[in-house]
C-alpha cells in the first residue's frame, strides 16, 4: 500500500481537507476588507469537489481496517456532497448579508466542511475509534453554527440545547461501547461479534449505543431537542441538521445494523419496530398543531425518519437500496422546502404559517416550489416522494411486517392533512397583508432549481433505483 | 490466587459514576454544573476503557488509545459548551436552565 493508493482511495477526504486548509490560509493571509472574495472561492472549490465525487470509487481497506470504503459508501458520500452544495447555494444571500459584516462568513464555510469531513469518516469507519471521531466531528461544529447569531437569544438557546444534549448522547453511547468492549475485547468492526452475541452485557451495551445514534436521527424518545434547535438555529443550519446530518446517521446506522450487528438482529428488530411506530405516530401528531414553518418541518422530518426505519427493518440488499433511495429523494424534497422558507425569511423576516396566506398571488414561483416539495413529502404520486415511500413499504411488506405497514399507511394519511394546510393557505386563501413580491438572488434560484429537478427526475426516471440496488447487492 | 481489583468492582464503580452523572445532568440548576455532570458521564466510560484493557484484554492497547481520543473530544465539547454559555450570560444575565424558555411549543 503506497502513498498514491492512499490518496486515490481517500480522495473525498483529502479534497475536503485541502479546501479547509486553503480557506484557513485565506482567513489568515487575506486582508480583512477583502474577505468577501473567499465566498465564491469556497463555493467554486466545493462544486469541483462534488463533481469529482461522482467518479465511482472502489472497494478498499486502509490503516489496518480502521478505514474502509466501497462503491456504495462512495455513492453515499456523493449524496451528502449534493446536499451540502444545495445548502451552499441557498445560504449564499444569508451569508453575504448577515455573516459577512461580522467577519464570520469564512468560519461558516470552514465549520460546514469540517462537519462534512466528519460525516465521511463516520460512514467509512472500520472501528469504533474512527466511528466516534466521525460522530463528534459531525455534531459539535453544528452546535457552534447553531449559535452563530450571537445577538439573538433564540439562536444561542438552540446552540446550548444542542451541545448539552449531544454531549449526553455521546456519553451514553461511549458507555455502551465500553460495555461491548468488555465482552468482545476488540474495537474493530470485522469479527466484532463473533460468538459473543448471546451475552446480556453486550446486549445492554448495544442498546445504550443505539440510543446515541437514535438521538442523532431524532427517533422518538430521543427527539426532544429537534424542534427547539430547528426553530432557533439559522435556516441554513436547520437544513444541515435535518437533511445532511440525518442522512449520514441513517447511513451508518444501516451499515452497522446490517453487517456488524447482524447476529443481534433478534434484539434490534424488536427495538426498531417499537421506535418506528412511536416515531411515525408522535412525529405526525405533533406536526398537526405547529404554526411555525421550521418547527412544522422539524416534526415532519421526525415522522419521515420513522418511515426510513421500515427499510432498515426489512434488511437485505433490497431494504438497504430502498433506504438509500428514500434518503436521496428526501434530500431534494426537504431542501426544496427549506430553500423557499429561507428565501422568504431573507426578504421579509417572516416564518409563521399564517404569514404564508395568499403567497401564490405575490410569489407564484416560490409557492409552486413549496407545493411541489410538500406534495413530495406527503407522497402524492407524480413526484418522487411517492416512489420513495412505495419502495420502502413494499420492502417491508416483502418481509411480512403487515401490522407495521398498516400503522405506517394510517400515518401517511394523517400527514396528508397537515402537509395540505400550508398549501391551502398559499393557493386558496387571500390575505390583507401578504408577503411582498420577493426577488431572490441567482444562487438561491440555482439551489431551488436543482431541488425541483431532483424531485421531478427521481420520480420519473427509474434507472436510479436499479443503480442503487446494484450498489447494495454488491455490498451485502 | 486472585488479588487486587476485579473487573466486577470496576464496572460497579463506573456504573455508579455514570448514573451520578445522569442524575446531575437532569437536576442541576446551573449550566456549568450540567456541563460538569456531562464530564462525569464521559469519564466513567474512559475509566471503563482503561481498566478493562488493563485487567481483561492485556494483549493489545485498544482501550487505552480510545481513551486518548475520548479526552480530546471531551475537552472540545466543554470548550464549545462554555463559549455558548458565556454568550448566553451576556444576553440574559443568568445561566439557570429553567430560565431558557424562549423556544416552546
Amino acid at each position: 500500500m503506497n502513498w498514491i493508493d492512499i490518496v486515490t482511495i481517500m480522495r473525498d477526504e483529502w479534497s475536503i481537507i485541502g479546501i479547509l486548509i486553503l480557506l484557513l490560509a485565506g482567513e489568515i493571509l487575506v486582508d480583512k476588507k477583502q474577505l468577501s472574495m473567499l465566498i465564491p472561492i469556497a463555493i467554486g472549490l466545493f462544486v469541483l469537489h462534488t463533481a469529482m465525487s461522482f467518479i465511482p470509487g472502489d472497494k478498499a481497506t486502509l490503516f489496518g481496517g480502521m478505514y474502509r470504503t466501497n462503491e456504495m459508501m462512495h455513492f453515499m458520500k456523493a449524496i451528502l456532497n449534493v446536499a451540502v452544495l444545495i445548502i451552499l447555494f441557498q445560504s449564499y444571500d444569508w451569508v453575504k448579508t448577515t455573516l459577512l459584516p461580522n467577519g464570520m462568513a469564512n468560519a461558516f464555510y470552514m465549520l460546514l466542511f469540517a462537519v462534512l469531513s466528519g460525516m465521511y469518516f463516520l460512514i467509512s469507519a472500520g472501528d469504533f475509534i474512527m466511528f466516534f471521531i466521525g460522530f463528534e466531528l459531525s455534531t459539535l461544529p453544528i452546535a457552534a453554527m447553531a449559535a452563530f447569531q450571537l445577538k439573538e437569544m433564540r439562536s444561542t438557546e438552540a446552540g446550548i440545547k444542542l451541545v448539552l444534549l449531544a454531549g449526553l448522547a455521546s456519553g451514553i453511547m461511549l458507555y455502551g461501547i465500553s460495555l461491548m468492549y468488555a465482552v468482545t475485547g476488540t474495537l474493530y468492526f470485522d469479527g466484532f461479534l463473533s460468538a459473543y452475541y448471546h451475552e446480556p452485557l453486550l446486549v445492554f451495551g448495544f442498546i445504550l449505543f443505539l440510543s446515541g445514534l437514535a438521538f442523532k436521527i431524532s427517533l422518538v424518545p430521543f427527539h426532544f431537542w429537534a424542534p427547539d434547535v430547528y426553530e432557533g438555529a439559522p435556516i441554513a443550519i436547520t437544513s444541515l441538521l435535518s437533511v445532511v446530518s440525518k442522512a449520514a446517521s441513517v447511513f451508518i446506522l444501516m451499515i452497522l445494523l446490517l453487517t456488524v450487528f447482524k447476529d443481534l438482529s433478534d434484539a434490534w428488530k424488536m427495538v426498531l419496530y417499537i421506535l418506528a411506530v412511536l416515531t411515525m405516530t408522535i412525529g405526525n401528531l405533533f406536526a398537526l398543531r405547529q404554526t411555525n414553518m421550521k418547527r412544522f418541518l422539524a416534526f415532519s422530518s421526525i415522522a419521515q425518519a420513522g418511515f426510513i426505519l421500515l427499510g432498515i427493518l426489512a434488511g437485505g440488499a433490497v431494504g438497504a437500496a430502498t433506504v438509500i433511495y428514500f434518503v436521496l429523494i428526501y434530500v431534494f424534497t426537504n431542501l426544496g422546502a427549506f430553500g423557499v422558507i429561507q428565501a422568504i425569511k431573507d426578504e421579509s423576516g417572516k416564518e409563521d404559517m399564517t404569514d404564508y396566506t395568499g403567497l401564490y398571488r405575490t410569489n407564484p414561483k416560490l409557492s409552486l416550489v413549496l407545493v411541489l416539495a410538500l406534495f413530495s413529502l406527503a407522497g402524492i404520486p407524480p413526484v418522487a416522494g411517492f416512489f420513495g415511500k412505495f419502495f420502502l413499504f413494499s420492502a417491508a411488506a416483502g418481509k411480512g411486517y403487515y401490522i407495521l405497514l398498516i400503522i405506517a399507511v394510517i400515518n401517511v394519511t394523517i400527514s396528508l392533512y397537515y402537509y395540505l394546510l400550508p398549501i391551502r393557505a398559499m393557493l386558496l386563501r387571500t390575505s390583507d397583508t401578504p408577503i411582498p413580491t420577493t426577488k431572490s438572488g441567482n444562487m438561491m434560484r440555482i439551489g431551488l432549481l436543482i431541488c425541483v429537478a431532483g424531485i421531478m427526475i427521481l420520480g420519473l426516471y427509474s434507472p436510479v433505483y436499479s443503480f442503487v440496488l446494484g450498489l447494495t447487492q454488491s455490498w451485502l | 490466587m486472585e488479588t487486587g481489583i476485579q473487573i466486577g468492582d470496576v464496572l460497579l464503580v463506573t456504573s455508579i459514576m455514570f448514573f451520578i452523572g445522569v442524575y446531575g445532568f437532569v437536576t442541576r440548576k446551573n449550566l456549568i454544573a450540567v456541563l460538569m455532570s456531562l464530564e462525569i458521564i464521559i469519564n466513567a466510560a474512559a475509566i471503563n476503557f482503561v481498566l478493562i484493557n488493563k485487567l481483561v484484554f492485556t494483549t493489545n492497547l485498544h482501550g487505552v488509545f480510545f481513551t486518548f481520543f475520548i479526552l480530546a473530544v471531551a475537552a472540545v465539547e466543554v470548550a464549545i459548551g462554555l463559549v455558548i454559555i458565556l454568550n448566553l450570560y451576556r444576553l440574559k444575565d443568568s445561566i439557570d436552565p429553567e430560565e431558557i424558555t424562549t423556544l416552546k411549543h
